[in-house]
């Protein structure tokens, strides 16, 4: 026999153990693994490698091609995330209100507008390549019958980048309206007959007195989804610009890809790595720590 | 005593209607609400007492019908322009703002304006800082009054159902509204914090002098509180009037059965109570419990099965020969009898009801 605490010492082992393991496994040890590899020269394939040190890192923020990466996936993240933000709120407030006089038409809207969410992105993305393509493409076609002239939206280095952050929007703005709609179908509806009662009559007071302060919680949930979400950017990249022309839309998961799989400079990637783990995890963590008194009713 | 019928109704309903899709909710009710009363809107669920009270608040607008608040036509206006005060069953309160907050708001609303409502920026508003120090002032007193000060920098999440309670009703005190609306604001709370809270209300009503309309399910707590009880019935109102009054002389077998501690006894023309169905022959006998004895030469006889003990008095169960289950009283120390044992019972205060109808016979006492 053995005794009480050493019982539930067991099973505490027991039903922490297997978790613990998968966790280290998978997450902890290649984590650990990939810093040490940051700090090395190594190549995929190769018999050695020497220690070179903070040079990876050196070099990911010395040279050109490494600042182009992080600005670019900064300037998609700062696109992407207050636009599909407020479009899903927006558009969440507007099919909710939707669901009292047209509930049919509210219903085929959100399929609609959750379509991207559901679908495979790279095939959609190569449909996006179809209707963006320079002269076939029904953008294009539209816009010369309008009058206008015809642009090259994925080919130009200037355009690019919002072409793709565009895509992004339209993709995170159904996840984000759904997330939304069960935040604004979890408000009492007394709290709306509160504020008519209080003298709050107009949308505008009511939106400032219930329904932003209510929605506190599950807008926090979105903006951290959406901005992991961003910084990870690689699928449009991938099929659509392979981080072109001229690496105006490079990003950081694509330049790890690109390092590590197509020049087998796992060194290096490695760094990039920990730089786009570093700045997630911060991310997150600021979100949660600034937000949690606002957020939570305490 | 009946209250005198003052000259000019606070509120009146003139043959509102209010209809959902096909089901009609409300039918064509008369109400009126005078100056300074104290009136309870009771009934089961869905009878419409809920809605009624919405169309009161404003927050709904009835089908046909007019709504006179002192002298006034306001079918049309919104709740805030009515300036009418309501607490909800879920008391409503916003989780994010502090009950400071959620009692100001009311006042914020009303007196600050748009940029002055912007924390920070609202002080550098002239004219704003008066209206500040104003609002401050009376949510103090509000909260005195309720014994709120010790949790005014509290989230409603942190307070007891009791104190929740309260910060509603602290929010429909804080200005002075023209009409009082409660809906239900008891049944969230125990039993004995509700008999607490009736107490306090009723005292609130008498210090602000301004006319309350209560909704309730609990005729006790109608009984006990209001000077005018409006009994509702699937959307018509069945009798409007003094508590006393519904208790001596219900206008029809559903007030009857819905007013009264114990549910009153209701016997058909063919059920065997001897001399008691050659008074009027055809009607309903309503009997209330209390109003029926165990007595030696009582008129008919009951089945003893069941007793309830309550102290001063006893509840009996009883079942007549023809299968009927009835209930009448004895005095706290009434030796019971063995189960089955015959009893015969004796009654004053008979009701009289029309067999079809359910309405009161008239000239029957």
């Amino acid at each position: 026999m053995i005794s009480r605490d050493a019982q539930k010492a067991l099973t505490t082992v027991w039903l922490v153990g297997p978790s613990t393991l998968a966790l280290l496994a998978f997450i902890v040890i290649p984590v650990v693994l990939v810093a040490l590899l940051s700090l090395t020269n190594y190549q995929f394939g190769a018999a050695q490698f020497e220690w070179i040190g903070l040079q990876n890192y050196a070099r990911l923020f010395g040279s050109a091609l490494g600042q182009r990466a992080l600005i670019n996936t900064l300037l998609y993240c700062a696109f992407v995330i207050p636009a599909s933000v407020a479009g899903g709120l927006l558009v969440a407030l507007g099919l909710h209100r939707m669901t009292g006089w047209a509930p049919r038409l509210s219903k085929v809207l959100r399929t609609v507008y959750f379509l991207p969410v559901a679908a495979t992105l790279v095939a959609l993305s190569v449909a996006w390549q179809m209707v963006l393509h320079p002269s076939l493409g029904i953008v294009n076609q539209a816009l010369i019958a309008l009058g206008g002239a015809q642009v090259n939206w994925l080919g130009d280095r200037s355009l690019v980048l919002i072409t793709l952050a565009v895509i992004g929007i339209w993709q995170t703005i159904g996840y984000n309206m759904v997330l939304f709609l069960a935040g604004l179908s979890a408000i009492p509806p007394e709290l709306y007959d509160a504020t008519d009662v209080d003298g709050a009559a107009d949308g505008w007071a009511r939106f400032w007195t219930v329904t932003w302060p209510l929605l506190g919680p599950t807008t926090l949930f979105v903006l951290v989804v959406t901005a992991t979400n961003a910084f990870r950017v690689f699928e449009t990249v991938a099929t659509l610009t392979k981080g072109g022309p001229a690496f105006a839309s490079d990003t950081l998961v694509y330049a790890i890809y690109r390092e590590g799989f197509i020049y087998f400079k796992t060194g290096y990637a490695s760094a990039i790595a920990i730089v786009f783990f570093a700045i997630l995890l911060v991310l997150t963590l600021a979100q949660f720590f600034l937000a949690e008194r606002k957020v939570h009713y305490r | 005593m009946p209250p005198s019928p003052p000259l000019s109704p606070c509120l009146e309903l003139q043959n509102v209607s209010r209809r959902f899709g096909p089901a009609t909710v409300l039918d064509q009710i008369n109400i009126r609400i005078p100056a300074g009363s104290f009136t309870a809107l009771l009934g089961a669920s869905g009878c419409g007492k809920s809605t009624t009270l919405r169309l009161m608040a404003g927050l709904d607008r009835p089908d046909a019908g007019h709504i006179i608040l002192n002298g006034q036509e306001v079918s049309d206006r919104t709740a805030s322009e009515r300036n009418v005060a309501m607490v909800f069953q879920s008391y409503a309160l916003y989780p994010h703002l502090s009950v400071f907050q959620n009692i100001a708001l009311p006042l914020t609303m009303r007196h600050l304006g748009k940029l002055g409502r912007i924390p920070g920026l609202g002080r550098l508003i002239p004219g704003q800082a008066q209206a500040r120090a104003d609002i401050r002032t009376k949510v103090h007193t509000t909260a005195e009054s309720l014994g709120l000060c010790p949790v005014l920098h509290q989230k409603p999440g942190t307070l007891s159902g009791g104190q929740q309670q309260r910060v509603a009703l602290g929010r429909a005190l804080v200005r002075d509204p023209v009409l009082f609306l409660l809906d239900e604001p008891l049944s969230n709370l125990d039993a004995r914090l509700r008999l607490k809270m009736r107490a306090e209300l009723v005292a609130l009503h008498q210090r602000t002098s301004c006319p309350f309309v209560y909704v309730t399910h609990d005729q006790a707590e109608a009984m006990a509180m209001a000077d005018q009880i409006i009994v509702m019935v699937a959307g018509r109102i069945a009798q409007a009037g003094h508590p006393r009054e519904l208790y001596e002389r219900p206008a029809h077998t559903d007030v009857a059965a819905f007013i009264g501690t114990n549910t009153m006894n209701f016997f058909q023309p063919h059920d065997p109570v001897g001399a008691l169905s050659n008074n009027r022959a055809g009607c309903i006998i309503g009997i209330r419990p209390e109003h029926l004895h165990p007595v030696p030469d009582g008129d008919f006889c009951g089945h003893f099965e069941t007793a309830e003990f309550l102290g001063p008095e006893t509840v009996l169960g009883l079942r007549l020969p023809n299968g009927k289950q009835i209930t009448a009283t004895a005095p706290g120390d009434f030796p019971l009898p063995a189960t089955g044992h015959l009893m015969r019972l004796g009654a004053d205060h008979l009701h009289y009801f029309d067999s079809r109808s359910g309405d009161r016979c008239v000239g029957v006492r």
